[in-house]
């Protein structure tokens, strides 16, 4: 079985608005061109290309299609994509290493949020016949599942609050964060509810972004990178949609990645909560301890691009194996209301 | 390194027709998993993965509907991926749910496509012209028709080759219990008397809106030893963009060499004479003609010959679409699916009375987008290389 | 060289249908009973009575078939407040999401609780049904959820044959933004100029140009203005209406090849009969009036017949 690591990683900035189109075209010339100047590919080398996006985010049927145009792809390229986020395309990048077809694969996720109203687009993710015809947004849904916490003490608001002051923080060094800065728990709890008992700072903004990461196998991999981020587990579960039929508090699924994926003695981890009381749950659900390092790109909370976020959360782990500033490094991604599908991707440095 | 064997142990699928009003979609998913699931006598138990094919999520107007069908796909607990490329996405599905198991990660995978067009409406869907632009569009038979045109022109192919293969392919849908539509009594002239819709594309020559879904079990090699299995030999995947100077849209370079890899992979040399049958992506009668020369059955500009010989009906060198095909039946994202999982039936010798004599080695194919995206696989009766 | 901004230009996109969803006999049920004023749930593999009910069991996948009628009242598991509610939802004041755990059942149902406001809310507070005004066999024949100290609302149930579909509206609204290329073009053509660019690396000219050549991955450059005439590479005739057709058929589509292009562009050919529409087709652009432009192709009406000699068909061939 073939070794499979990351060995380039790059996105374009997180912004509230792009002037560019729904097709992500604009985002993903520069990104594909600056991960082809890091690693000295070209377009010829990549063996096989996945991507995650979004035709309800684009409000358009093969929105997708479009997007294959930042490519160049001519010759025909081998080429598949995935209608979720991009992390489960590397996914998919991945097992097609693994059955020998190819040495190199480029995959790349896109969103461009501001087009629509994002918190209603999302209530399409529910249940066509019992939930969506009441049109929940994803905010108000997120409450629930944050009050439950609360109120089983599983969480506070003021721990809430301590997420994102810690995620402006850490944002801080990531250029191409959108929300950073210098904040306190005590002064983001002074703002108003949002949708009690979520505020502003409890959810992520809305971003336009796209992302994307090139993976290469064993010698490939050594050749193109002095410390590749060799992945060394690699799992994604579901749980049920009814949302009330599950427990909210916690996240069957990522546990039992994280438990087949092998997350043992990790430094650091990129978890993608899209809200304060998820990365909280996260950790717990993951057990994680005070020792190890949580989202020092400052996480989705510092910016989040749909359908790329998740496959950020992978390059930015690597990059914390790729600059020697951690040997074990966990990412996550998710998708679906209120964390229903979650992946769990395991990077060493060796 | 390199692909471990994998093989399709069942195969399922739902009775296609217009507006399949008796179920929700994950009843229709679940008809055809259970049949597959039956075939294949597994349970849910010996299922580690899911695999979801569908096209466009406008068309039953759900953002990823895989997630609302999680219990139904009985992916619950277990890893869940939707793919979508496009009408080939059927065809996508089979492939990635093929490598799951031919790189080792899984060792029986579960592959369901599903489309249910009469919740909406696909000319709808298809024909939405964002701000901008010469709103002249009608649907996938105004997008391909002109294409069909220059095939016509450029391969000096007489009129009525596309009423052959409507007629045949309709015929052959009366054999299969599933199809949507089953016209025993169509003939080419009866084809060539009905509407055109978009010249030079009748209404006989048109493939019908159907509810449908279709699923395959996939299973590693100790599972498929020792049991009837359809061996998976080759599959392939190219892409190529939508529009650029000088594209050739008649027959595109994204599906000569998706067929090339195919064939090197499969170890065929000549595909006409090694392969006993083909379900290819068939929805416009004329891309008949037009595949068979894409994917090397023929050579460019002799693929309407092979058809007019009646080389593709079934008894013929080559038959094409016994099944009835995409003509017969067309759940968008299900129809590359059901071209897999139909080549499948043929070598396992369970296509019944669409069955060919002795079909060994099959090929399932589809195509989607501007005919820009492709996936092929060939499956086979015996394990790779025992040939 | 044309001064013409290329800030792009963006406009409202509007994506919306009218979904007819079939339910089958487990959510078929479920919305008979709610239309006739009864909650019907379905025991799960694990005992649990699933409310909504579910047709495949969670844990299983077995089909479930038991069902167990549960109250019209309940018990508040979480919520969250909506102070400013979004189109479609329950309500259209300040309302409360919340689980709803129903007498007799085991899981909690999302909807939305009339409370007010939020001080009026609590986790374990009851609260009761109250009914839509007209039933039709749908979760929204369920208005929403009141407490028990709410004026209570007389509305009556329906009886009738079995729900079997759902119409379920959907309506988003989009901005839909044109690249910068495109946008340079889309002005040039309020201007009644066709400008497409070349690509510095194949030095192909497209119109529209492009955010990135679709062989090469970068953007088009070099403004070429192309005149606004040339040959129908391929055509159809479409016949067929279908809803959202904004051209009454029959009408040509034709694939026009502007001279100097190295791609051609969808537009109508009019001007002769449909019949003597032909590849190789010479054409020329009939303007709308001047004082009906905008940033659109539709600026030109049509394209129609110039007269001019068919093109040899060697001259289109590699733009099929
Ligand atoms: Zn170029």
């Amino acid at each position: 079985m073939s070794e499979v690591a990351v060995v380039g990683f790059a996105q374009a900035p997180n912004v509230r608005r792009t002037p560019g189109t729904t097709n992500g075209v604009e985002m993903l010339v520069p990104v594909f061109h600056r991960l082809f100047a890091e690693t000295g590919l070209s377009k010829q080398d990549i063996g096989f290309w996945c991507s995650g996006s979004s035709d309800y985010l684009a409000g358009r049927a093969f929105s997708f299609i479009a997007a294959v145009d930042a490519i160049g792809a001519f010759p025909p390229i081998m080429e598949s994509h995935v209608e979720m986020d991009a992390a489960w395309a590397l996914y998919e990048a991945w097992v097609k290493i693994r059955t020998g077809e190819a040495e190199t694969a480029l995959v790349y996720g896109f969103g461009k949020s501001s087009a629509g109203e994002l918190r209603r687009i999302m209530a399409m993710q529910m249940d066509p016949y019992l939930v969506t015809p009441l049109w929940p947004d994803s905010v108000g849904v997120a409450g629930l599942q944050a009050r439950l916490g609360i109120e089983q003490g599983l969480w506070t608001e003021a721990d809430m609050a301590e997420v994102a002051a810690a995620s402006r923080r850490a944002a801080l060094s990531n250029p191409d964060a959108q929300l950073s800065g210098e904040t306190t728990a005590e002064e983001l709890l002074k703002q108003p509810y949002l949708a009690d008992p979520l505020r502003a700072h409890d959810c992520a903004p809305i971003t336009d972004g796209a992302a994307a990461i090139i993976l290469a196998s064993g010698d490939k991999a050594r050749e193109l990178s002095e410390r590749p981020a060799w992945i060394t587990g690699f799992e994604h579960r579901v749980d049920t949609p009814m949302l009330g039929a599950r427990d909210l508090t916690t996240s069957p699924s990522t546990i039992a990645a994280a438990k087949a994926a092998g997350v043992d003695g990790v430094q650091v981890a990129e978890l993608h909560a899209p809200f304060t009381h998820q990365d909280i749950l996260l950790r717990q659900a993951l057990g994680l301890g005070e020792e190890v390092r949580v989202n020092p790109s400052g996480g989705v909370l510092a910016g989040h691009p749909m359908f790329a976020a998740g496959l950020i959360r992978i390059g930015a782990a690597a990059a914390e194996i790729r600059a020697g500033r951690a040997d074990k490094a966990l990412a996550h991604a998710t998708s679906g209301p209120l964390l229903q599908q979650n992946l769990v991707c395991v990077l060493e440095g060796r | 390194m390199g692909a471990q064997l994998a093989a399709v142990i069942g195969t399922g699928q739902t009775n296609h027709t217009a507006k399949r009003q008796d179920v929700s979609m994950a009843g229709l998913c679940r008809e055809a998993i259970d049949r597959a699931m039956a075939d294949a006598g597994t349970d849910w138990s010996d299922i580690d993965a899911v695999v979801l094919g569908k096209a466009p999520d406008l068309f039953e107007g759900v953002m990823m509907p895989e997630l609302f069908l999680a219990d139904a796909l009985g992916a619950t607990g277990k890893p869940l991926l939707r793919v979508h490329t496009a009408g080939s996405v059927g065809g996508s599905t089979g492939n990635v749910a093929a490598s799951l198991v031919q790189s080792g990660v899984h060792r029986r995978v579960l592959a369901v496509a599903f489309e249910k067009q009469s919740e909406s409406n696909a000319m709808w869907a298809l024909s939405i012209m964002p701000p901008f632009h010469m709103p002249v569009g009608a649907g996938a038979g105004g997008y391909f028709a002109p294409h069909v045109r220059s095939y016509i022109r450029r391969s000096g192919a007489p009129n009525h080759i596309g009423a052959i293969v409507a007629a045949k392919d309709r015929r052959n849908g009366a054999l299969n219990p599933y199809a949507h539509l089953k016209q025993p009594d169509i003939t080419v002239e009866s084809v060539q008397a009905s509407p055109m819709l978009w010249d030079p594309i009748r209404y006989d020559e048109t493939c019908p809106s159907s509810d449908g879904a279709a699923a395959v079990v996939i299973a590693d090699e100790q599972t498929a030893k020792g049991r009837p299995a359809a061996w998976i030999h080759a599959t392939a995947m190219r892409t190529e963009p939508t529009t650029f100077a000088g594209r050739d849209q008649v027959s595109p370079q994204a599906g000569k060499d998706a067929a090339a890899a195919l064939w090197k992979q499969a170890g065929i040399k000549d595909p006409v004479s090694e392969v006993d049958v083909a379900e290819i992506y068939v929805p416009f009668s004329w891309f008949e003609p037009m595949w068979l020369e894409n994917l090397g059955f023929t050579e460019e500009g002799q693929g309407w010959k092979f058809t007019e010989a009646g080389e593709t009906a079934i008894g013929g060198r080559l038959p094409v679409n016994p099944s009835g095909g995409v003509l017969s039946s067309n759940p968008i994202g299900a129809s590359g699916l059901l071209r897999y999982a139909e080549a499948a039936m043929q070598v396992l010798g369970r296509a019944g009375e669409h069955q060919v004599d002795g079909a060994r080695v099959a090929v399932g194919h589809a195509y989607g987008g501007g005919s820009q995206y492709f996936s092929l696989w060939v499956v086979g009766s015996e394990r790779p290389g025992a040939r | 060289m044309v001064t013409i901004s290329s800030e792009p230009l963006s406009a409202p996109l509007n994506v919306g249908f009218d979904y007819t969803r079939s339910l089958g006999p487990v959510l078929g049920r479920f919305a008979t009973g709610l239309r006739g004023h009864t909650i019907a749930g379905v025991r799960g593999s694990d005992g649990r009575v699933l409310v909504p009910p579910a047709e495949y069991d969670p844990v299983t996948a077995e089909k479930l078939t038991e069902f167990v009628d549960v109250g019209t009242e309940g018990v508040v598991q979480t919520w969250s407040w909506n102070a400013q509610p979004l189109d479609g939802q329950p309500l259209s004041h300040a309302f409360a999401w919340a689980l709803v755990k129903l007498d007799g059942a085991d899981t909690g149902l999302l909807h939305a609780v009339d409370a007010g406001s939020p001080d009026k809310m609590s986790t374990g507070m009851r609260v009761r049904v109250r009914w839509a005004a007209e039933p039709v066999g749908s979760i929204r024949d369920i208005e929403c959820f009141e407490p028990l100290d709410a004026e209570p609302v007389e509305r009556q149930p329906v009886v009738g044959d079995d729900v079997t579909m759902l119409t379920t509206p959907i309506h988003l609204r989009y901005d839909h933004t044109a690249s910068p290329e495109e946008s340079r073009y889309l002005r040039g053509l309020a201007e009644g100029k066709l400008l497409g660019q070349r690509c510095p690396a194949c030095d192909k000219v497209y119109i529209p140009p492009r955010g990135s050549c679709p062989t090469d991955g970068v953007p088009t450059e070099d403004e070429v203005e192309l005149p606004d005439h040339g040959v129908v590479t391929t055509f159809c005739v479409v016949n067929v209406p279908f809803l959202g057709q904004r051209i009454k058929p029959p009408y040509v589509a034709a694939y026009i090849l502007l001279d100097g292009a190295d791609i051609p562009f969808l537009h109508l050919v009019l001007g002769c009969d449909a019949a003597e529409v032909r590849m190789g087709m010479r054409v020329r652009a009939q303007w709308r009036p001047r004082d009906q432009w905008g940033t659109t192709l539709e600026n030109i009406d049509h394209f129609e017949p110039s007269g001019e000699p068919d093109a040899p068909y060697e001259s289109y061939a590699q733009h099929l």
